[in-house]
């Protein structure tokens, strides 16, 4: 028996799409409406549109949120100013990473923390412990926002007919509130996609009016609605870690290739200090995997779980995989042994229901778009 | 979706045409599976001269999100694979009871059990 899976506001408008649905995370989700190629194709020339409605909103109050957002947190959330965004990791004691979030600053002591669905609950309760002795509030506000992306070269163009908000002026990793279509959305300047495009968080009752607004003003310069499907294709190319596959609780930052995000230079201490400590020395000196790129020379798709191959020796497995229908051929990312990671380094293969494939290793991502 | 009368289908959702003069049958799959797969990039289809057997898996289906084996709804010999799938896979998705279908086997053994299209419907939904 599974529980009844959780719709958004936007399920009937999705059925009357004739979409495929799924369930992702407990909640029954777009995963294409025609083909995914086609909708994945659409975001890298045109534009695509998704529900997201399934991300986990946490709101962070107080005259102490920052102060308890670097505490709980590995960035240093201090620099971030109003109507900026950052993207990082909330990780256990012992290092390993709990979710990837992005944490917007909506005011002078207001954050909105995005959780990946599958792990809204999970951040909610470890920011809820962690807020212990902070002058702070996290609030659930999970059912308070509906979350509405367009991605894709088209997506300011389109953004502008039904909004005065100064896009120009709003920065990658930006966000700030405003009118689109008549109803208040915070407009951010994110996404998972390896384009351009914008994030746009609503209330509920406004979503159905934002998605056809934004579908007729797209209507003439090609945007498509968009599923789940190729949203994973998508961030693959793009070479954006998904958690469960890229990143999991076994795994720091540092296993991750994200290092990057864990700022020891902030004040104070934070959850997995000392562990992360230690892991970034590891990292440097002595990484047992690395995260890598991996091309098909042949058409068989290697999938999450897959060994990856040389000599006939397991040296690593594989956490994503798909046709990549840029690069016009099978791709994946995978963890592999140090000594095989280097970029250009051949031999190696991915056991395809027994048969070595032969892959090339490539460093990341495999898809950068032209700026 | 209509499946087409003329065809007979298994519940692996393979649809194989009745035979021709010479004894050969032509084998798909069905308009139901190739929505079920999404977009089909690779098609391993078997060999000319191959023995497929009735219920066996005889190739795969390669889709964006899983990989599908496939199933032969006959037993017989390979005479001729689909060269048009092989080098584009979309012809699955597109035309799966038409230019889609994927190969042509003469017949040794008829006595695979096969649904009719209306039961097919019946069974897929």
């Amino acid at each position: 028996m599974s529980n009844a899976l959780r719709l958004t506001a936007l399920d009937a408008l999705h059925r009357s799409l004739g979409a495929t649905m799924t369930d992702f995370a407990g909640w029954d989700m777009p995963l294409r409406y025609g083909s995914e190629r086609d909708e994945h194709n659409a975001v890298r020339t045109k534009a695509g549109l998704f529900d997201l409605s399934h991300m986990g909103e946490i709101t962070v109050t107080g005259p102490q949120a920052v102060k308890l957002l670097d505490y709980a947190l590995v960035g240093n959330i201090s620099t971030v100013g109003v109507g900026r965004a950052r993207y990082t990791h909330i990780c256990q004691e012992d290092g390993g990473i709990l979710d990837d979030l992005i944490v917007y600053r909506l005011g002078e002591t207001e954050y909105m923390v995005v959780a990946n669905a599958s792990n809204a609950q999970v951040v909610l309760d470890a920011l809820t412990e962690r807020a212990a002795g902070f002058d702070a509030e996290v609030r659930d506000d999970r059912d308070a926002y509906a979350l509405i992306a367009v991605q894709g070269p088209e997506s300011p163009g389109i953004l502008a007919q039904l909004t005065d908000a100064d896009l120009d002026g709003l920065k990658y990793y930006a966000g700030l509130p405003g009118t689109v279509a008549g109803v208040p959305a915070l407009i951010a300047r994110t996404g998972y996609t390896g384009e351009d495009g914008f994030e746009l968080f609503v209330k509920p009752e406004h979503a159905v009016q934002l998605w056809e607004a934004l579908a007729k003003a797209g209507e003439g310069v090609g945007l498509v609605p968009c599923g789940l499907s190729c949203r994973d294709t998508l961030r693959l190319e793009a070479g954006m870690p998904l958690y469960g596959h890229e990143l999991t609780t076994s795994l720091t930052p540092f296993d991750a290739g994200l290092g990057r995000v864990v700022k020891f230079e902030k004040e104070g201490d934070f959850v997995g200090r000392a562990a992360l400590e230690s892991a970034a020395e590891r990292a440097a000196t002595n990484p047992p995997r690395k995260l890598v790129g991996l091309v098909a020379e042949g058409r068989r798709v290697p999938r999450a779980g897959f060994s990856v191959v040389f000599g006939g020796e397991v040296v690593g497995e594989v956490t994503s995989g798909a046709p990549s229908p840029t690069l016009g051929k099978p791709i994946a990312m995978a963890y592999v042994d140090a000594t095989y990671a280097a970029p250009g380094t051949s031999g190696v293969g991915v056991d395809i229901r027994g048969t070595h494939e032969p892959y090339e290793v490539v460093a990341l991502p495999f898809y950068k778009r032209q700026k | 979706m209509s499946n087409p009368q003329q065809l007979r289908y298994t519940k692996e959702h393979e649809w194989v045409s009745a035979v021709d003069a010479d004894g050969i049958a032509t084998v798909g799959i069905t308009k139901f599976a190739a929505n079920a797969l999404g977009d089909v990039v690779f098609a391993q289809l078997p060999a000319v001269g191959d023995t497929v057997t009735a219920g066996e898996t005889c190739g795969e289906l390669e889709s964006t999100k899983s990989v599908s084996d496939l199933f032969a709804p006959v037993t017989g010999e390979v005479v001729e694979a689909n060269q048009d799938v092989v080098d584009d896979p979309a012809l699955v998705n597109n035309a799966p009871f038409e230019g889609g279908w994927l190969f042509k086997v003469k017949i040794t053994d008829d006595s695979a059990e096969l649904l009719s299209a209306d039961e097919y419907t019946d069974f897929a939904g």
